[in-house]
């Protein structure tokens, strides 16, 4: 039972990040926009947010930081393939690359008087037990014996449930990334939809990578968000574009994160690397498993439009 | 209500509207009446604000406007119904209509009370459909209802129909006619577009007809003219609307098709058991509204698709689950209804696209190379004998016009001097003026004793084409008729899925309850 409770703990831990970064790629691409900067977006929102934090002595200007810095990026790759129709997928890859390059040169200068990043000590988030919901067995210290972060969490994906499933603007959302011709004929402002759909979800990018530095690993190193992008990104499809089911995808890669490190702490004879590899493997096997049996039955769920630029007078 | 004066607007390398004035009263059904190309549907787009015309003015009730986006165009009472349904196929209906407008409980939804008001406006306008279905659960006639009624839920007073008839059954067209009458009886306008003569005629109470961007006619008085004299119009000559045909002399069968079962994209069945027989010598039409199977059953002969169950008798050899090379080498030929997709490769040359088929042929190899001399004589006399018009044979397809791109491809399939061939929607798209030439062709290859099957969501081409017809519903065949015995009324109602002798119209409202 205690073993439970603490691999639990340790998911939810782990997969927060995952789930912000998952949620706000969910929004983007619910408008047609398919966004591979996401690892980017988070790498940069992470050594930003720890800067700032250090800076300032605040974790939460942190925070702030990181998803202004993921916004701002994020509003680049808009401008690239909602204004000037570039290719998607070569602008979020751009992205990426450039988020990578950028953060490792950040974190040599954002230190106190120009100093290295690395290595350093800031304020981070602590644990905040909540009295007598933290006590309840097994869930207690899951859920209720975490970080602001995470707490945020608890209102940002009911929030962008309803949203997206309830509310005319979400209804915008999902006809703008599903026929934004139709989108267009009813008169609703496609390229407005798809600039906030965008920015929206770089902030959330933003802010899982400030979790990351300010909570779940803090302090800054290079590589720090280790493909965690890339994993929202798969998290997305097994989700099918629904926000709930990416919390379920990202329990389960917290989860295999939190029995690989169990197992190290136990004294395995599994070498560590091999051990590493597993979350990463998952998800390679939950894709296969799920596009092939489930995914495609439902056509997938995809929007229709993902990764399609519109251009009102193009004639086809 | 509403008048144009001047219109003009240019897309790179065509003026596709060239000055056009065009007038509409309240309580008026207007047609606008052209090829494809003509000029309308880019004239109606720029009415509701999905383009800016370059030159031109457009008043509504005498006053100036400026519609620079779909939203100023609601706003005047401007509805459209657009050849490509605009809908969301994921969402419902209440949704759809709901889309873009404000609710009464903002910002949360508010579709229980848009349902309820399009159960009333159908009501009221002889438009029944559910609210709470999601789109790609409907047929194609109810989802132009939902159309309909997006515009009405948005009081338009003007409405715009484009080739509304296209995917519809001949009742289906009569019952939307009825539901139009009874929206200009309260003074609003329809224009309607369509190249359908036979419709044109029927429902317009005034005809102006497009050529090349211009306005080359107008018609105050429609019963006063004939097909024949809206088509010289269209064109600007003397048209034949159906090719000269003697009767068929058919020999044996060439194609035979028994118990054939096919699944479609979604994996359901598309095909539910056909079977079929066409001889060498004569044209079989499968009628049928569009996604009732004619795609999921060429394709499976053409082997693009492999039959879950069934045999495909060519000759005496099942050719069912081969490759379409090994279906090639039996003697069948294809020319698909994607013609951008399957038919042609746009970026290739003229004389590349002729030889896509054939580029194993020993007749245009030397040694491992290609016999640029051979492929290039072979172009040449297959542009000269079919008439594709292109500036030469280096030309990628894809500047060609649709007609010729058409033309270009029955040319590279017959010139293999086929036993079966297989035409789906052979004219979709296509100018009168080639349709009239591929027609002819058509009927020249069958009296080859080639064994042609025809496939088009056309009445009208079938009819024209067919020795004998054969309606295709949900998979199924309905009936098979002589073309001599068929009636337009009767083949429409089995398009619904009424079946010959069993009350039609119940059967065909049943069928259409069942979707």
């Amino acid at each position: 039972m205690e073993l439970v409770t603490s691999v639990l703990a340790i998911a939810v831990f782990a997969g927060a990040s995952l789930v912000y970064a998952a949620v706000g790629e969910i929004v983007t691409e619910r408008a047609g926009v398919l966004n591979l900067g996401v690892e980017g977006m988070m790498i940069m929102g992470a050594v930003t947010a720890f800067a700032a934090a250090v800076a300032s002595g605040n974790a939460m200007v942190g925070v702030v930081v990181g998803g202004v810095v993921g916004g701002i990026m994020a509003l680049v790759h808009a401008f690239a393939t909602i204004t000037l129709r570039a290719d998607q997928v070569v602008s979020g890859l751009a992205l990426t690359l450039a988020g990578g390059g950028l953060a490792s040169f950040l974190g040599q200068r954002l230190g106190p008087g120009g100093a290295p990043l690395v290595g350093m000590v800031g304020p981070r988030f602590h644990g905040v037990p909540i009295p007598w919901l933290s006590d309840l067995p097994v869930v207690g210290p899951a859920l209720f014996d975490q970080d602001v972060l995470v707490y945020l969490l608890f209102l940002v994906v009911p929030a962008v449930w309803f949203f997206v499933a309830r509310t005319r603007p979400g209804l915008a959302l999902r006809a703008v990334g599903e026929s934004p011709q139709t989108a267009d004929a009813m008169g609703i402002g496609v390229y407005r939809v798809r600039y906030l759909a965008t920015v929206f979800g770089g902030v959330l990018a933003g802010i899982a990578g400030a979790h990351l530095s300010l909570a779940y690993t803090p302090g800054w190193t290079e590589h720090l968000t280790g493909g965690r992008g890339w994993i929202a990104i798969a998290l997305v499809i097994f989700a099918t574009w629904d926000p709930r089911r990416a919390v379920l995808g990202a329990l389960l890669f917290g989860g295999v994160n939190a029995i690989q490190f169990r197992l190290q702490a136990e004294g395995t004879t599994i070498p560590a690397s091999l051990l590493n590899m597993m979350p990463y493997l998952l998800t390679i096997v939950v894709l296969v498993v799920i596009t092939r049996f489930e995914a495609l039955r439902h056509r997938l769920g995809a929007p229709a439009a993902l990764g399609l630029a519109y251009d009102r007078e193009e004639r086809t | 209500m509403l008048e144009l004066r001047g219109i003009v607007k240019r897309f790179p390398g065509v003026l596709a509207n060239d000055g056009i004035d065009f007038e509409l009263l309240p309580g008026e059904i207007h047609t606008l009446l052209g090829e494809n190309g003509a000029g309308k549907s880019t004239l109606m787009k720029i009415v509701y604000g999905l383009y800016r015309p370059d030159a031109g003015e457009i008043l509504v009730d005498g006053t100036r406007v400026d519609i620079h986006r779909p939203t100023d165009a609601i706003e005047l009472g401007i509805g459209m119904v657009h050849q490509h349904f605009m809908l969301v196929d994921t969402l419902t209906v209440a949704e759809n209509v709901a889309m873009g407008l404000r609710s009464s409980r903002r910002p949360l939804t508010d579709l229980d009370v848009v349902a309820e008001r399009i159960v009333e406006l159908g009501e009221r306008f002889g438009l029944p459909v559910d609210p709470h279905a999601v789109i790609w659960q409907l047929s194609v006639g109810q989802r132009q209802r939902v159309e309909i009624l997006k515009a009405l839920y948005r009081d338009a007073r003007l409405l715009i129909l484009d080739e509304p008839t296209a995917v519809l059954t001949p009742q289906e067209a009569d019952q939307l006619f009825d539901t139009l009458r009874t929206m200009t009886e309260d003074g609003r306008g329809i224009i309607f577009i369509s190249h359908k003569l036979r419709e044109v005629l029927a429902l317009s109470d005034r005809i102006t007809v497009l050529r090349h961007g211009k306005v080359v006619g107008e018609v105050d008085d429609p019963t006063a003219v004939t097909r024949e004299d809206l088509a010289r119009m269209m064109v600007g000559r003397d048209v034949k609307l159906a090719p000269d045909k003697a009767p068929a002399r058919p020999g044996p069968a060439r194609l035979r098709v028994r118990g054939l079962r096919v699944h479609g994209d979604r994996g359901t069945e598309a095909v539910s058991g056909i079977d079929l027989e066409v001889r060498g010598g004569e044209i079989v039409g499968i009628a049928g509204v569009s996604g009732n199977g004619q795609r999921e059953l060429a394709e499976a002969i053409a082997g693009l698709r492999r039959p879950v169950a069934g045999e495909i008798l060519v000759g005496e050899v099942d050719v069912a689950g081969s490759s379409p090379a090994e279906i090639h080498a039996a003697g069948v030929r294809y020319i698909s209804e994607a013609r951008m997709r399957e038919g042609a490769i746009p970026g290739f040359t003229v004389a590349e696209n002729l030889l896509l088929v054939d580029h194993g042929d020993p007749r245009f190899r030397r040694g491992v190379l290609f016999d640029d001399r051979a492929i290039e004589e072979h172009g040449r006399r297959l542009v000269a004998e079919y008439r594709v018009k292109t500036p030469g044979l280096d030309t990628p397809v894809e500047h060609l016009s649709g007609g010729n791109i058409q033309k270009l491809i029955v040319a590279r399939e017959l010139s293999a001097r086929p036993d079966v061939l297989i035409a789906a929607q052979p004219t979709r798209g296509v100018d009168i003026g080639a349709a009239e030439y591929i027609h002819a062709r058509l009927v020249e290859e069958r009296d080859r004793g080639t064994a042609v099957l025809v496939i088009s969501e056309d009445l009208d081409e079938i009819l024209a084409l067919a020795d004998r017809i054969a309606v295709i519903y949900e998979g199924r065949i309905v009936d098979v008729v002589d073309r001599a015995e068929a009636d337009r009324e009767v083949l429409g109602l089995m398009m619904a899925g009424g079946h010959p002798g069993s009350g039609g119209e119940t059967a065909a409202a049943a069928g259409g309850a069942a979707r």
